[in-house]
């Protein structure tokens, strides 16, 4: 096989499969996971007496409730929003300050990273749907150099430059930071890297891209031709990121919704909840002791709970 | 436990959703064939490599725009020594590709890049028929 054609075709949908495959079975795996019980971690109210006000959405009771709670988790990144940073202030004296960076960091790139994500179809999809370039001419909007820049291609590269830098730079970061975080990191930078300079530095024959993607999506694949070593840098580092992507902390797209701390409602005092997994046990109650030996207790004159 | 339903119908939307370019390629009948352009009739050859204008025609014109908006410079001078005068519609247009539709616009809707060359500059073909 010809190296173009192993890079162009067999490893993209090599790739694929192991992202589907290995997704979903991530997913199933979770779902097989026992959850007998209400474990949310909350910080608002506990819903309890009327009198008492309860934080609805810091700790919901209700389905509309939960689906909220994650709604603004999953878009806005909330729990992150909280972060603190603890500093020693005049000597022994212990200060938590607000720490928004990392949220706006986390939130610029995931962003960026959609609209990137789906202004990508144009490659995919014959004819282009029509938000699709709504959302190019939204990203496009200032019109600034040929071809146009986007937003998002600057947003993605100083958020993923910032995300990095914290790693390297932050010493309790750096403390905790392993080899896969870094190489999530690698591998994203990697890909928007090469996306940018081919779009804005080496350019490429764009027709020929989106050929070469439709052979792909209509599984008729042809390896293109002259489209360039930016072009295959780019394809194989997505590769990799997707068939890493089953394997790595970047599950979590589809593990966030299967958090048990966020998506369960705080009704535990409000409905019992059963472990649908207890063993029967066989008991044998005080009143049933009681109805056994009622004539020896009886007779001893002790005391009987029912005459 | 009671919410292996959710989850599986989220997977199942999720699957659907990442795959839609597959079948939906597949049931309308998607071919990799590329856009079909009206070529010049009569010119032969591009004031530039096929392959550069296909990649960097935008750098062209940009330049092009450049140099005779801001320094009045309005000819252009090829690699094999032939000059011509820059003007979208009156040259590019006019005299080799004959149709804004069946040119530039074919290959600028099937990759979805939008231009604003127009937004300035008059189709020759167009500016008969309409007051704009």
């Amino acid at each position: 096989m010809e190296l173009t054609s192993l890079i162009a075709v067999a490893i993209p949908y090599a790739a694929i499969a192991i992202f589907l495959i290995g997704f979903s079975y991530r997913i199933v795996r979770w779902s097989l996971s026992p959850v007998p019980f209400r474990i949310p971690t909350v910080c608002g109210q506990q819903k309890s007496l009327p009198w008492i006000k309860a934080g609805y959405l810091e700790s919901p009771w209700t389905r509309m409730g939960v689906v909220a709670r994650m709604a603004l988790e999953i878009l806005l990144f909330r729990s992150l929003f909280r972060n603190t940073r603890a500093e020693l202030r005049q000597g022994p004296k212990l200060s938590y300050l607000e720490s928004k960076f990392l949220w706006l960091g986390a939130l610029a790139f995931h962003w960026s990273f959609l609209v990137i994500l789906l202004r990508h179809l144009r490659f995919f999809l014959e004819p282009v749907p029509a938000f699709v370039g709504a959302i190019e001419a939204a990203d496009g909007f200032f019109q600034v150099s040929l071809p146009v820049l986007y937003l998002t291609d600057v947003v993605i590269l100083v958020a993923l430059g910032y995300l990095l830098a914290r790693r390297i730079w932050n010493a309790q970061a750096r403390y905790i930071s392993l080899p896969s975080d870094y190489l999530a990191l690698a591998l994203l930078i990697g890909l928007a890297g090469t996306g940018v300079i081919m779009r804005y530095f080496t350019r490429v024959d764009v027709i020929a891209a989106k050929q070469f993607a439709l052979g792909l999506a209509t599984f008729s694949p042809v390896a293109p031709e002259n489209l360039g070593v930016m072009f295959y840098a780019h394809l194989f580092t997505l590769s990799a990121l997707i068939a890493y992507l089953p394997f790595s902390k970047l599950v979590h797209m589809g593990g966030v919704f299967l958090s048990p701390t966020r998506n369960l409602a705080n009704d535990n005092r409000a409905r019992r909840h059963v472990n649908p997994w207890n063993y029967p046990v066989k008991v044998h109650t005080y009143q049933e002791w009681e109805d056994e030996f009622r004539e020896k207790i009886a007779a001893a004159g002790l005391p009987l709970e029912r005459q | 436990m009671r919410d292996r339903g959710w989850i599986y119908s989220g997977l199942g939307l999720f699957l659907i959703l990442v795959t839609y370019p597959f079948w939906q390629n597949l049931r309308a009948g998607v071919t990799s064939k590329g856009p079909d352009l009206r070529r010049p009739a009569e010119a032969k050859q591009c004031v530039m490599p096929v392959s550069y204008m296909r990649t960097s025609h935008m750098d062209l014109l940009a330049s092009w725009r450049e140099n005779a908006v801001r320094d009045g410079v309005r000819t252009f001078q090829s690699a094999d020594g032939q000059t011509y005068n820059v003007s979208l519609s009156g040259t590019c247009i006019t005299q080799c590709h004959a149709s804004k539709e069946e040119f530039c616009d074919r290959c600028h809707n099937y990759a979805s890049v939008s231009n604003y060359c127009w937004d300035c500059h008059v189709d020759p073909r167009q500016a008969h028929g309409s007051a704009r």
